[in-house]
């Protein structure tokens, strides 16, 4: 076994116990990185003395008998936080070479708690993305491979789709990660590896490039459920810096995952039933059921009636909070600047070279939306169907205790496909979105396969700030699954 | 709801986006694809219905009105394209 290959929650009890150190295992992370990140191109930045040093003081912090709750840990930092001394992109290439003066407050709670940076992960360009295609650094390659196709290379999902590829490749035992359509689990379940959206508000915004504020939620992703409990544990609790922020005590959600299915209420919400959603999907769906089930819970078919509607919600709410949030980049308080005639012009031209196409395409639709005129049809309106979605959980949740779906329509698709298409594009996300909208948990777990060996996801979600019985159902979901395929692509593989 | 070409210009200025040559009509195609795609949204009935602004359902909190940071202008400047002292600076705005 390599030191690559251990749990977050397997290191820890090994580092407990003497048998690796902090400074061993970050070398070996970074060794990874060093192999493979020119080919995956998952960390747009690699802090690698940094991790170092930190790692040896993790190690000399550990033989004091002062020991942090994740001492030692190497983590991947999606560049979408902030981090101290750190260049931060966005994986856009209107922040230039900035490097922010402060530290976001997850990424601070978890420097508190002992964690190891190893640096920045790539990303879809302001976390706008379902595939990590519009990175102004590249794309990021999936390290599973179709059956005996090596050829062909896989997206890995977006938007923290080098998150995601980082860990389930082993260069890192977790990482940050953020989801405001889905940008945690479908690239989680594009890679095999467990990703946890938290109740909106259970971790703090302050310091994360904003999107769309009203759905941005930070959460982890790595390759167990435990694994995940375990880092929300550390990024969770409340900040005054972020009104948002809920002011409640963080669960130890870690003890969670082992409290079973036993008695529990499974809702099913019929509209999850795509025409044309591949029958592998379907099966991998009842197969889930079946596990809690014989685990001793309850299925119930429910009704989520504005399902469908959700998408194109979304689609008005998000580029209208996002064309709001990123009048910021005008080229004149940090970032890139393109000279202009006159300052009019300057913000035009550095706008116009510092955003890709796909940030542009969502700023001209949400500033449209927003326009005078079109305001009470389009964001007015979608704000109302929001409040129809949020309703239907809240009804369904006072029958069931969780809800498990499809975390995703497909496995994961060829790189360059679905590109010409945003509206197929955006379909990625039509299982995850509803939680955004309503603000709920939702976790993807990794259930199974597809016929050609790729990794299919299931989803559970929860009632606000209930995080531990997600934690539950995913849990039983992941120990009925014993799934023990590794991607092809992997450390010292 | 489609948009014209001069919509389109109109939305780019109010965005601060320049637009190249020709860019305006594959803008056009493609914001009208995904306004088309959005236009199901007017056959949900939401007579009734409050507009849900957010999903944290509490209210905002209350702060002290009182100074809790500042007086860090390098920090502050440390990003800047340009500056002139403790301030940025953009090109003269008033003749």
């Amino acid at each position: 076994m390599h030191p690559t290959d251990f749990t977050i929650r397997g290191a820890l009890e090994a580092l407990g116990e003497g048998i690796v150190t902090s400074e061993a295992l970050t070398a070996a992370h970074l060794e990874a990185i060093e192999a493979l990140n020119p080919r995956l191109n998952a960390f747009v930045t690699v802090t690698a003395e940094r991790a170092m040093e930190a790692a040896r003081a993790s190690d000399r912090r550990r033989a004091n008998g002062v020991a942090r709750p994740l001492d030692g840990v190497p983590l991947a930092i999606k560049d979408l936080f902030c981090t101290e001394g750190t260049r931060t992109t966005a994986a856009s290439r209107i922040l230039g070479d900035f490097v922010p003066p402060y530290e976001s407050t997850v990424t601070a709670n978890l420097l508190r708690d002992g964690a190891v940076f190893l640096g920045k992960a790539n990303l879809d360009e302001f976390a706008m993305g379902s595939s990590n295609a519009t990175s102004a650094f590249g794309e990021v390659e999936n390290p599973w491979k179709r059956g005996n196709d090596d050829g062909t290379r896989l997206v890995p999902g977006g938007s923290s789709g080098g998150s995601a590829a980082a860990v389930a490749a082993r260069l890192a035992m977790g990482a940050t990660a953020t989801d405001t359509g889905g940008s945690i689990r479908q690239p989680a379940a594009f890679c095999g590896i467990a990703g946890m959206k938290p109740t909106y508000g259970r971790c703090s915004r302050w310091g994360v490039v904003a999107f769309a504020s009203s759905l941005d939620t930070p959460g982890p992703v790595a390759r167990t459920v435990e694994d995940c409990a375990i880092l929300l544990g550390s990024m969770a609790g409340h900040d005054p810096r972020d009104a948002t922020s809920a002011d409640r005590p963080v669960p130890d959600f870690a003890a969670a995952c082992a409290r079973g299915v036993r008695g529990l209420r499974i809702g099913v919400p019929r509209e999850y039933r795509l025409e044309g959603m591949p029958d592998e999907i379907e099966a991998l769906w009842q197969q889930g059921l079946a596990w809690l089930r014989a685990e001793g819970a309850e299925i119930v078919d429910i009704s989520l009636p504005h399902t469908k509607y959700a998408l194109p919600t979304y689609y008005i709410v998000a580029p209208a909070e996002a064309s709001s949030n990123l009048a910021r980049y005008d080229g004149v308080r940090f970032g890139r600047r393109v000279e202009g005639g006159d300052l009019k012009d300057l913000y035009e031209r550095t706008r116009a070279a510092g955003f890709g196409a796909e940030v542009k395409r969502r700023i001209m639709i949400g500033t449209y939306v927003l326009s005078a005129g079109y305001y009470d049809a389009y964001y007015v309106r979608a704000q109302r169907v929001r409040a129809l979605i949020k309703r239907d959980f809240d009804e369904a949740f006072r029958s069931v205790d969780a809800i498990v779906t499809p975390a995703t329509p497909s496995a994961a698709f060829a790189a360059g496909e679905k590109q010409d298409d945003p509206v197929a594009m955006y379909l990625n996300d039509v299982f995850t979105v509803t939680a955004n909208l309503a603000g709920i948990p939702g976790l993807a777990v990794p259930a199974g396969f597809d016929r050609q060996g790729l990794p299919l996801g299931l989803q559970v979600l929860g009632r606000d700030f209930d995080e531990e019985t997600v934690f539950a159902v995913g849990t039983a979901i992941e120990h009925a699954a014993k799934l023990t395929a590794v991607p092809q692509v992997r450390a010292f593989a | 709801m489609s948009l014209d070409l001069k919509t389109v210009r109109r939305v780019a200025s109010l965005a601060r986006l320049h637009l190249e040559e020709g860019e305006d009509a594959r803008l056009q195609a493609e914001l009208n694809g995904i306004l088309g795609w959005i236009e199901q949204l007017q056959a949900v009935d939401v007579s009734g219905v409050e507009p849900l602004a957010g999903a944290g359902g509490t209210a905002m909190p209350m702060r002290d009105d009182v100074v809790a940071d500042g007086g860090r202008a390098e920090a502050v400047l440390a990003n800047a394209p340009d500056r002139a002292g403790e301030f940025f600076s953009v090109p003269k705005v008033v003749e």
